[in-house]
């Protein structure tokens, strides 16, 4: 396998993609959310548990190409148990680190696998896709992360 | 096989971009459905227009604008002739066939239309050919009735029947799909459309690159079709029309070239078609290309090319079919090279990522066919479609990344 591939597709991301974390509907949610990107089809419905600004609990179902099911994976195990304020700054780090030019690698373990995504910008927004729809969750309207 | 060993290779020779590469691999360009790639010759004639002849056309007496007139009405001539329309007045040079639909449902099917009124369409077309007929329903209160679409890929002529009526006002179907590669029995459906006195528009963009295209002989009311799926540049395209439709319709947008007169004293009086159709300085570089391109077609052993787009397309079926991971979308034998299908348990995106790093250009997603992938249940497919100036061994190298995809996904 050349390099790209093995950059795109780390071991982590199909491990992720054939058995992803928190893939359940969860029935006790207080928030539910579904996201689609009508390009490529990915379908995602975000179920949140989220009681005293803390996520109690996470889950989420739908269906798209490996670098969407990873991602949302990674995503849920990221922002399960932390508060909103912490959820949203993991978003920042993750948003700033596949939308900037720089190489910079996301700071957060098992998310910077995500970072290689960059080299094809034709899938970034399969990388986001769960990820977009979780602020849409947890944000207030008026406070607009992406400035 | 009957091919010259080299015969290919010197078609090869006449695309330029066949030598380049993507993600530093050897180019394969298996996404002809989308565009097809550009010879020199059509390269040329562009070039040669801007540098040789380039002037707004109708317009200038001076030398240099009667021969890029010449240039434009000249290639009307070619499309004529190369769709074999009885008229060159017949030929409406628009900017692709998602425009040409729209200037007829614009132009000729919106007047006619009352509350009740049906069109059909079916079940595997173009997102361009169902949305510009949603919106005229939506205006008129029409109806859109919708051939389905059988298990093998086929349109289910016998429903096409049953939904004809005296109601039908307008079909329009798709000669090839862009997805199932299945060749729709045209010609059938144009005359069963007739004996119910409704008029049927034929999108020719998946066709016209690889079947020989004879409106009189179809009595197609309309054709259309771009010239970037020909190995022409994007941003042109054809409207093909019969005289009696054309004469019936009403100006699409309004401007220069379309009028004879204009007052504020009285009301405009405007040209005849072609002209009254085409409004403003058109794509005269474009329609130059297209003519090239048209040219280009006509020097070729075009049969020859065929056979082998037919040879490329059986060999790649016959060896997906052996692949019990894959699942091929449309299984029609009347086809062009066109295949889709998706690999278990891969999503069609990862399909062709990962294909695009070893060189590969496929296309993957609903293929602005929604309809389409609700109807086999899939979300996307992968789809390769060959033109002639693909190989074998291109194919081959192909089925080998299909199979490491497969080990990178499933074999744990």
């Amino acid at each position: 396998m050349c390099l790209d591939l093995q950059a795109l597709y780390q071991e982590i991301i199909l491990d992720h993609n054939r058995h992803p974390s928190n893939f359940k509907k969860l029935d006790q949610a207080n928030y539910v959310l579904e996201g689609y990107n009508p390009l490529c089809g990915d379908k995602i419905i975000l179920y949140l548990s989220l009681h005293n600004n803390l996520i109690q609990d996470i889950g989420f179902q739908g269906e798209g190409c490996a670098i969407f099911t990873a991602s949302a994976s990674l995503m849920t195990e990221a922002v399960k148990g932390k508060t909103v304020e912490e959820a949203r700054k993991i978003f920042k780090l993750f948003h700033d680190g596949m939308t900037t030019s720089k190489d910079n690698h996301i700071p957060f373990d098992k998310l910077s696998v995500l970072s290689n995504v960059k080299k094809f910008p034709m899938r970034v927004k399969c990388a986001t896709l769960a990820w977009h729809v979780l602020k849409t969750m947890i944000d207030p309207v008026s406070d607009d992360l992406d400035k | 096989m009957e091919m010259k060993p080299n015969a290919i290779d010197l078609v090869r020779d006449d695309f330029p971009i066949l030598k380049t590469s993507n993600r530093n691999r050897p180019l394969v360009y298996f996404d002809n459905a989308a565009t097809t790639q550009i010879p020199s010759q059509v390269i040329k004639a562009m070039t040669d227009y801007y540098i040789y002849h380039n002037a707004n056309i109708h317009r200038g007496v001076y030398e240099l604008s009667e021969r890029s007139t010449l240039l434009y009405e000249g290639v009307r001539k070619k499309v004529q002739n190369f769709i074999h329309a009885k008229s060159d007045k017949e030929i409406i040079f628009v900017r692709g066939t998602t425009e040409a639909i729209n200037l007829v449902a614009h132009s000729f099917v919106r007047q006619q239309l009352k509350p009740g009124d049906e069109i059909i369409v079916s079940e595997m077309e173009h997102h361009s050919n169902i949305v510009p007929w949603q919106l005229l329903c939506q205006e008129t209160g029409a109806l859109l009735r919708v051939i389905p679409v059988t298990n093998i890929g086929e349109l289910a002529i016998d429903e096409y029947e049953k939904l004809l009526n005296a109601r039908t006002k307008f079909v329009a179907i798709m000669h090839v799909s862009n997805v199932l590669g299945t060749i729709n029995p045209i010609k059938q459906m144009i005359t069963l459309a007739h004996a119910h006195h409704a008029t049927i528009l034929i999108d020719g963009a998946q066709a016209i690159a690889h079947l020989s295209v004879n409106v009189q002989d179809l009595d197609a009311d309309f054709y259309v079709f771009s010239g970037h799926k020909m190995y022409a540049p994007t941003g042109i395209g054809v409207l093909y029309g019969k005289k009696k439709c054309l004469s019936k319709m009403t100006p699409y947008q309004g401007g220069g070239d379309m009028i004879e007169k204009v007052s504020f004293y009285a009301l405009p009086v405007f040209a005849d078609f072609p002209a009254k159709f085409e409004a403003g300085t058109p794509n005269i570089a474009g329609v130059v290309g297209l003519g090239a391109a048209i040219d280009y077609l006509m020097q070729v052993d075009l049969s020859l090319l065929r056979a082998h787009e037919n040879k490329l397309v059986d060999y790649a079926l016959s060896r997906l079919i052996n692949m019990s991971y894959v699942r091929l979308i449309g299984q029609s034998d009347t086809r062009i090279s066109i295949i889709s299908f998706v690999v278990d348990r891969v999503h069609a995106h990862d399909v062709a990522s990962i294909l695009d790093v070893n060189g590969i250009c496929i296309r993957a997603g609903h293929h602005c066919a929604m309809p389409l992938m609700e109807r086999f249940n899939v979300p996307a497919t992968a789809r390769v479609s060959f033109s002639f100036y693909n190989t074998f061994s291109e194919i081959d190298h192909f089925l080998l990344v299909l199979e490491q995809i497969r080990k990178m996904f499933l074999c744990v």
